[in-house]
């Protein structure tokens, strides 16, 4: 199914049995390449119309289907975060929308954009059983992110400061082992941590105590293909450290 | 569906969900885009789509219907070289040879998208494309003589020897 308008998009999604969403392909081709996938139905989000970035109305609007690339020149933290994503010509095939779907993955946890979306309190609009809802991301993960069709993730367009840290491997940097994205506005403050449990975590306990030894309070990182449990509790704290250190002002571009 | 491959019009009969790669190599047989990790991992199989870098392992070929497609056959012939395949030839930047399509497609995409790029342009546009040779240094060295403006695209037949009585090297998936 190849619909060519996001109301299309929505309608041949229905309440999303038996659907598999590709937009960018990045994480479903290869699946049906190496046969560990077997859709039944397939819809194709590349001429759905699904790919607009706007900033009006007090927001910036990013659409499903916008490609990775597209967040490099967004605002902070998530176009560093953005810049970290795989390489030149995957960031130019993988979409937000997919990046918010992506399940644990194969190796490590992905979706590196949850971490700095959460950190700019931004809220996504998707489609499936019930019809459309708008709701915090942070909601959204914890749900069932597949059995949802990413429509649209917006936030707030207003000054902050921001501040992001990572440890990520160099040379084809394909996952993220562990970042942490953070984000000041109106004197809140908003933390959330990639590559450390199945989907990004917002860290309510550092916001609450301004203290990164807390972070632990609120995820159980794992053993994985990229690092261990051990390594990844180390490295946390620190990470929580430094981007509450790089808090840098971002005004609204 | 149908695609334009290295400036010819192609009819497609593969299913939609058909990566692009498996639709140049095992419909088409052009075989300069490699089979790698077939992940989106090593970049081997990068083609340019509409002149932009992208990996064919990873796009359905009902996505990109109707598109024009460059492999490194559309760049240059034996006889007359793109300036990218000089500057790999002059600066010995292909050892197995495995990872070179790849490499000068995200090479020719970088300086036609940057006038004069730099040593980290290039490291970033190389970021997704392994050699496992490791032969890094010549590749780049390569892309910075390019960049330089130091490679023109050839006029001699390397290959040839200047000998007439060679025979003719067809290149599946070139236009000629």
């Amino acid at each position: 199914m190849l619909p060519t308008s996001p109301e299309e998009a929505a309608q041949a999604f229905g309440d999303g049995t038996g659907i598999t969403v590709l937009a960018g392909g990045t994480i479903v081709v290869p699946e049906l390449t190496y046969r560990r996938l077997a859709p039944e139905k397939v819809l194709m989000l590349a001429r759905s119309g699904l790919d607009r970035i706007t900033r009006d109305g007090g927001a910036v609007t990013i659409g499903a289907a916008a490609p990775v690339s597209a967040l490099e020149s967004l605002d902070e933290p998530l176009a560093t975060a953005a810049r970290y994503v795989g390489d030149v010509e995957v960031r130019a095939q993988a979409t937000v929308g997919g990046n918010l779907c992506a399940g644990p993955g194969r190796e490590t946890p992905i979706g590196d954009l949850q971490a700095p979306l959460i950190a700019l309190g931004a809220r996504v609009r998707s489609a499936g059983s019930g019809g459309e809802r708008t709701e915090p991301l942070e909601d959204f993960l914890a749900g069932d992110p597949r059995r949802r069709l990413v429509l649209d993730v917006s936030y707030d367009d207003k000054p902050r400061e921001a501040g992001y840290a990572a440890m990520w491997r160099p040379h084809t940097h394909h996952y993220t082992i562990l970042a942490v994205a953070a984000a000041r506005a109106d004197g809140e403050l908003r933390l959330a941590a990639t590559g450390a449990a199945p989907h990004a975590v917002r860290l309510s306990s550092v916001e609450a105590s301004g203290n990164a030894a807390d972070a632990l309070n609120d995820v159980n990182p794992q053993d994985d293909a990229l690092a261990s449990a051990w390594y990844r509790r180390k490295i946390l704290p620190r990470l929580v450290e430094q981007a509450l250190a790089n808090l840098t002002s971002q005004g609204a571009a | 569906m149908n695609l334009t491959v290295n400036g010819v019009e192609r009819t497609i009969s593969s299913p939609p969900l058909t990566p692009l790669l498996q639709v140049l190599r095992e419909e088409l047989g052009i075989t300069s885009p490699k089979a790698g990790c077939q992940q989106g991992g090593c970049g081997s199989c990068t083609v340019l789509v509409g002149g932009e870098p992208r990996r064919a392992c990873l796009l359905p070929v009902a996505a990109v219907e109707g598109a024009s497609i460059t492999t490194v056959e559309g760049l240059g012939t034996p006889e007359r070289m793109a300036a990218v395949q000089q500057a790999f030839h002059d600066h010995y930047a292909s050892q197995c040879g495995f990872c070179t399509p790849g490499m000068m497609i995200a090479v020719e995409a970088l300086t036609r998208r940057e006038a004069s790029p730099d040593r980290y342009d290039i490291e970033e546009a190389l970021a997704g494309h392994f050699c496992r040779c490791t032969g890094y240094v010549k590749i780049i060295a390569a892309a910075e003589a390019l960049a330089r403006g130091e490679v023109h695209a050839s006029t001699n037949d390397p290959l040839a020897g200047g000998q007439s009585d060679q025979p003719e090297i067809l290149v599946p998936g070139s236009p000629a």
